[in-house]
């Protein structure tokens, strides 16, 4: 995969995708979070932009090495009356499938000021070893 | 902090991309494939009798940094500046969040009283109050009868 990877692509029905528009307006808007991922040589870090979202509505979980990051915000307060109404977000979801390995009891996360980090602390490597060469 | 154009497959797949902006354009929500279009911070305002109420997602700002101001009685402005995060020793993998300074100006749809506006910053959302200036409440006539 190259950099195109961050260019728009067409899966856009997730959960709450565009299926049965009768129940518009209750089922609300899910959207995917913006995410830096870095890697360190002994964790990958994970930041993700979840504005609105109070620590105890975050849902991370790690399975079969899927991480998803689910976080859910509290209805906006101006149900009506709206006078400009620019975005609307009941749900941050995101899943990734990642390939290293990944020591799930220790993943760690944190939310603070509508950002989300997740550290994902690798396995640790088995270190070299020398083999003594009998003569 | 090295920067790399590592391919973001090596270490991570996305088994779902439910693209924000693409939600933003395509999905139900129209207003908001007007407002993808804009530069800044996307802006909520709704307003109740005595008040405008604004909301602004500014996720990982310095609320201490931001300014807010209102000119000209329904000129509102609110910049400032989000950081790229600083980590020592890493590889940066993908660069999705936006960083840098911003500036976003929205003319109100009322007038209000700028010395009486409050803002509160909490898990990443700015909220400001704007209360309507006394000329722009809503006034009951008295009709007198001759």
């Amino acid at each position: 995969m190259s950099d195109n990877a961050l260019q728009t692509n067409g899966t856009a029905a997730l959960a709450h995708g565009a299926a049965n528009g009768a129940a518009e307006g209750v089922r609300g808007v899910t959207v995917a979070p913006r995410v830096d991922l870095f890697e360190k040589d002994d964790e990958l870090l994970l930041l993700a932009d979840m504005p609105g979202v109070r620590p105890d509505d975050v849902d991370v979980r790690f399975e079969n090495g899927e991480l998803t990051v689910h976080g859910r915000r509290a209805p906006a307060v101006g149900g009506r009356e709206r006078s400009r109404w620019e975005y609307e977000v009941t749900n941050y979801y995101r899943t990734f499938r990642v390939t290293e390995a990944i020591a799930a009891d220790r993943i760690a996360a944190e939310l603070k000021n509508g950002v989300l980090t997740l550290h994902l602390p690798k396995v640790e490597a088995v270190k070299p070893r020398r083999i003594a060469v009998r003569g | 902090m090295t920067r790399s154009r590592h391919a973001f497959g090596d270490l991570w797949h996305e088994v779902n991309r439910v693209q924000d902006e693409f939600n933003r354009l395509f999905g139900r929500f129209a207003p908001a494939a007007r407002a993808a279009a804009t530069a800044g911070p996307l802006v909520n305002v709704w307003e109740d009798e005595n008040a405008l109420h604004a909301e602004i997602d500014l996720p990982d700002v310095d609320p201490a940094q931001l300014e807010v101001t209102v000119t000209e009685g329904n000129q509102l402005t609110v910049a400032g500046e989000r950081k790229a995060p600083e980590l020592a020793g890493a590889t940066w993998v993908r660069q999705e969040r936006p960083a840098g300074p911003f500036a976003r100006v929205v003319a109100l749809p009322a007038l209000v009283d700028a010395d009486k506006v409050g803002a509160k910053y909490e898990n990443g959302v700015l909220r400001l109050t704007l209360p309507k200036s006394e000329a722009a409440k809503p006034r009951k006539i008295t009709v007198v009868g001759a």
